[in-house]
């Protein structure tokens, strides 16, 4: 399967943190790479949706949705907004 | 994050198809009326959902083809095996609701302030958000000097084929078609490489804004090509497709 990009998931995060979130800045967890959302490396389709870190590869979020309830791990993240 | 917890939030809503319109074999635009849309920037998407008799929804993102101030439109090119662009580019008909939500991005969006001069470099349906830039350059009345390079594998796969070949003043346009081309084709013929890049991107002295939009292999040839060529990372916006579309 291959990536797209963290514009993919603005509706997602719209949704998640209600606020516009492809430009916001984020901080990888593992290599401290700092970029917008939008640069991210997204799996639309993995058992959910994982962002990686377009340096390092580490994963930094995952949402799993089921029915109207979605599942977020923001652990990979040092930093975001 | 501050001020921003006042945002209303977006949520689905029932749009009404108004028109479709045949691009090419495979692509439709579809010009929708949205009850409670916000207005839109050039380069947002908005998101289509569609649930079927059992309840399994499928969702995906499309770039908004219309300029701001426009009926909100959306093209789509049909993947055979999509869960959802079959549905839209074969069965959808004017009059049919469609649920999406939107606009949606902050990213990739262009302003007529935020200057140029701009390369706008297009992989195959990647032209839509950057058509959307285009008219909305056009509507503002701004002179920002304009170069697009369009990447597609034929000469019938071109998108928009009419309007991008009528560029308003301050619009140039490069074409180069992959796969095959008519005899007489005076435009590139070949994937787009640091040569190609040489030849029609501005130089990264001009202190150019880049907006390149395609399958992600594409975004990620060309803006590793423009990076290593000078232009500021955070000159180069990308948006990737996955592995839709042709170049």
């Amino acid at each position: 399967m291959e990536a797209v990009d963290g514009n993919a998931i603005g509706g997602l995060l719209l949704e998640v943190f209600g606020a516009e979130m492809t430009d916001a800045a984020s901080v990888c967890g593992s290599c401290g790479a700092a970029c917008q959302v939008a640069e991210l490396v997204v799996y639309l389709r993995a058992p959910g949706t994982v962002v990686r870190c377009r340096s390092c590869d580490s994963v930094l979020m995952v949402f799993v949705q089921i029915h109207e309830r979605i599942c977020v791990d923001l652990l990979g993240l040092a930093a975001l907004g | 994050m501050a001020g921003t917890a006042l945002r209303r939030r977006l949520t689905w809503q029932t749009a009404k198809v108004r028109t479709v319109i045949d691009e090419t074999a495979s692509v439709r635009t579809i010009t929708l009326d949205v009850p409670d849309w916000a207005g839109h920037q050039a380069g947002q998407h908005l998101d289509i959902r569609l649930t079927d008799e059992d309840g399994y929804v499928a969702e995906r993102s499309y770039s908004i083809a219309s300029a701001p101030g426009e009926a909100v439109a959306i093209t789509v090119e049909r993947l055979d095996d999509g869960e959802v662009s079959p549905y839209l580019t074969d069965e959808l008909r004017a009059g049919d609701d469609l649920e999406l939500r939107g606009p949606i991005g902050g990213y990739f969006v262009w302003e007529p302030g935020d200057g140029g001069p701009l390369l706008l470099l297009a992989g195959g349906s990647g032209i839509v958000p950057l058509r959307a830039i285009l008219r909305h350059r056009d509507r503002t009345s701004s002179t920002v000097p304009v170069r697009l390079l369009y990447s597609s594998r034929t000469l019938d796969d071109l998108i928009y084929r009419a309007e991008v070949d009528q560029p308003a003043s301050g619009v140039e346009v490069i074409y180069t078609l992959t796969r095959s081309h008519p005899p007489d084709w005076s435009g590139y013929t070949r994937r787009v490489d640091a040569a190609l890049l040489g030849e029609v991107a501005w130089p990264a002295a001009a202190m150019p804004l880049a907006y390149i939009c395609g399958p992600t292999s594409f975004v990620e040839a060309v803006s590793q090509i423009l990076v290593q060529s000078g232009y500021p990372a955070e000159r180069v916006k990308t948006e990737r497709f996955g592995a839709t579309g042709g170049t």
